[in-house]
């Protein structure tokens, strides 16, 4: 049996709560000896290239990229979590939920002060991915396992956590460690 | 599309290593030469958009969502502005030391992270190194030294912005006109007893930067590198600020373009350039147009443009780093990593002279003065100048708001070096490889581009190939990883 297998990935968030994780400081030396990192933003794995334990997932859907990219995480992890409040909600990106989306691009691509559009387009490129009406927070997309509140959650809450997952361990965090801010 | 008919793309994507989600674009002609190369930057977050309507005092906490890699630059900036909508701007000797504290504990958990954790496996195994150790991890198992304190010194960094800001990620620290707490004695020593092991392993950090680039000097100076003008903030004196001055820019010769702006006034001089495959902006220097006004931001640009250093160690190492060039402004792009190693060492003899300031125990938190309803905040953020610009209406709420963010700037640097690198290492070969690929990423990474912010989003950027015809079939196709 070899070490297990733990994919993470950033999709419409703001990589805060990757740096929450980094926050548990040099108990990470000791992960890196628990376990294999598979797909992460911390190395140049840029897709799941083998079944994984656990994927964590910051962030929810703001285009269909992301969506991809979350079905892969999903096909390929046996516990999918949703780490912080955009995975488990939207988040701030959420809200431009209440906005029309044209409204959002306009505003950064035509209207600012210091914008200079000679075109009068804003991007549409086929190189860039489309975005989505709405943001979407994960489970709303696919099926995820758990839910870790928090913008970021505790770095001790990522880390109880990871080690109950790992140790097939009911998931159940002390109050202290579950915040919402 | 114009391509001839036998024209392929090659497409990297997502970009690793970097702070944000990106992709490159390359494409080939019929001799597999690389006729364009483009670094897309995906994400779309709206935030201008969104937050009108919000009162601006959330702003400081709301806006640093951006960007959780250093929201304490969006944090501050933020309150850069609303300090100045609620006539604040004059703070006291406490707020103001305990914001520069959380900043350059900023600076140096920000850059410990780049360096060690990012970039220096790209330095310390080679660009085409096995993508299997090519990583901290591999660092980790082969200098567990070096792993170490690269772990430790971000852990520093975040130890001083959770004393200032309250919270290591996201902090509430900064609120109009002031912050919300000062410095006890005892988070004041815990933070000090491990000040003379920080200060030298930063000094270490830079040694090893240094050497890197001087030893390597050779093939560095033209990879990626280019001629650029640079921007930053300086303070009124030419000394290196990050917290507050003017604008200062200069251009690849050290000719000054334009000095000490007033932060009000940056519409004058910027503007940015949309382009409908990227979703980040393309800032440039409004005299100069947007053909040749595009310019470089970040440490390269602030040590280049800054006269001194005010603290001795710092200083030291500038004047070594100005001496390779003769005192004219460096332009080599993988010089990023030794200016950055210079900035840190900065930044911790700055919290070494803050922390024994008795002004960060004191008593008087917060001013007030007569209300404005627009203000422009002005910062250098770690990956370079952070503009915020708001508009107020008389029920307090945002109306306007435009955010400039550091990588934004970067955009066109970064698309010039990827051409560079493309041109150089990709161009003709008759077989693309994964460490190819590579060299276009070591490029874009010694921008420490944090492509979340820059699109008012963030994520992480992997990397695919592919090579498509010009009638858009796909002739191949290849997955890092
Ligand atoms: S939950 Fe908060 S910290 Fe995490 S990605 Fe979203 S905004 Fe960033």
């Amino acid at each position: 049996m070899g070490k297990p297998i733990i994919a993470t990935t950033s999709l419409a968030g703001c990589f805060g709560c990757h740096m929450s994780i980094l926050d548990i400081d040099d108990r990470i030396l000791k992960l890196f000896e628990l376990i294999d990192f598979d797909r992460s933003p911390i190395n140049d794995i840029k897709h799941i290239s083998q079944r994984c334990a656990v994927g964590l997932v910051e962030g929810g859907c703001a285009n269909e990229e992301n969506v991809v990219v979350l079905q892969e995480f999903r096909q390929n992890c046996d516990v999918l979590v949703s780490v912080g409040d955009c995975a488990t909600m939207g988040g701030i990106p959420a809200l431009r939920n209440t906005i029309s989306l044209k409204e959002c691009l306009d505003e950064a691509y035509l209207n600012g002060p210091t914008v200079f559009n000679a075109t009068g387009k804003v991007p549409d490129s086929e190189d860039i991915p489309l975005l989505l009406n709405k943001v979407y927070p994960c489970h709303e997309v696919v099926k995820m396992d758990y839910h870790l509140p928090g913008c970021p959650p505790p770095a001790d809450a990522i880390w109880e956590a990871l080690v109950a997952l790992l140790n097939g361990k009911p998931l159940e965090l002390p109050y202290e460690l579950i915040k919402y801010d | 599309m114009t391509a001839t008919t036998e024209s392929r793309k090659i497409v990297i994507e997502p970009v690793t290593r970097v702070e944000g989600h990106g992709k490159v674009t390359l494409l080939l002609d019929d001799e597999s030469r690389v006729k364009q190369a483009r670094l897309h930057i995906v994400e779309f977050r709206g935030f201008e958009r969104f937050i009108q309507g919000r009162p601006y005092w959330e702003l400081p906490v709301l806006v640093q969502r951006l960007c959780g890699i250093c929201p304490v630059s969006h944090h501050l900036a933020a309150a850069k502005t609303v300090d100045r909508l609620v006539g604040g701007e004059n703070l006291t000797p406490t707020a103001l030391k305990m914001r520069l504290l959380m900043h350059h504990g900023q600076f140096f958990q920000s850059h410990a992270l780049h360096f060690f954790h990012l970039s220096s496996p790209d330095l310390l195994f080679g660009f085409d190194a096995d993508v299997a150790v090519r990583n901290v991890v591999g660092v980790a198992a082969k200098f567990p030294d070096l792993a170490v304190q690269g772990v430790m010194m971000r852990r520093y960094g975040q130890e001083v912005i959770k004393a200032t800001a309250g919270k290591k990620i996201h902090g509430t620290g900064a609120i109009p006109g002031g912050i919300n707490k000062n410095l006890t004695i005892e988070e004041r020593d815990t933070l000090l007893a491990e000040m003379d092991q920080m200060l030298e392993w930063s000094q270490g950090a830079v040694k090893v930067a240094k050497d890197y680039t001087l030893a390597n000097l050779d093939t560095l100076a033209g990879f990626g590198s280019f001629d650029s003008n640079h921007l930053s903030l300086v303070r009124q004196d030419g000394a290196y600020d990050i917290y507050d001055g003017g604008l200062r820019a200069q251009d690849a010769q050290g000719n000054i373009i334009f000095d000490h702006v007033d932060n009000q006034a940056y519409t004058e001089y910027l503007a940015e350039e949309v382009r409908d495959w990227s979703y980040m902006k393309f800032p440039f220097i409004k005299s100069l147009g947007p053909e040749t006004g595009w310019y470089r931001v970040g440490p390269l640009a602030r040590v280049n443009n800054a006269d001194y250093f005010d603290t001795p160690l710092a200083e030291a190492e500038r004047k070594e780093f100005a001496g390779v060039t003769d005192g004219k402004p460096c332009n080599v792009t993988m010089a990023y990593h030794w200016a950055r190693m210079i900035e840190l060492l900065h930044s911790c003899e700055k919290m070494q002279e803050l922390l024994h300031d008795p002004d960060l125990q004191g008593e008087d938190l917060v001013v007030k003065g007569d209300r404005r309803d627009e203000a422009v905040g002005i910062i250098e953020a770690p990956r370079g100048t952070l503009f915020h610009h708001y508009r107020i209406n008389e029920d307090d709420q945002v109306v306007m708001a435009n955010l400039i963010v550091s990588t934004t700037s970067n955009n066109e640097p970064m698309n010039r070096a990827v051409q560079k690198v493309a041109a150089d290492h990709i161009s003709g070969k008759p077989e693309i490889t994964e460490g190819m690929l590579n060299h276009v990423e070591v490029a874009i990474r010694a921008y420490d581009p944090c492509l979340s912010c820059a699109t008012h989003a963030m994520g992480q950027m992997p990397l695919v190939v592919e090579m498509v015809g010009a009638d858009g079939q796909l002739i191949d196709r290849k997955t890092r990883g």
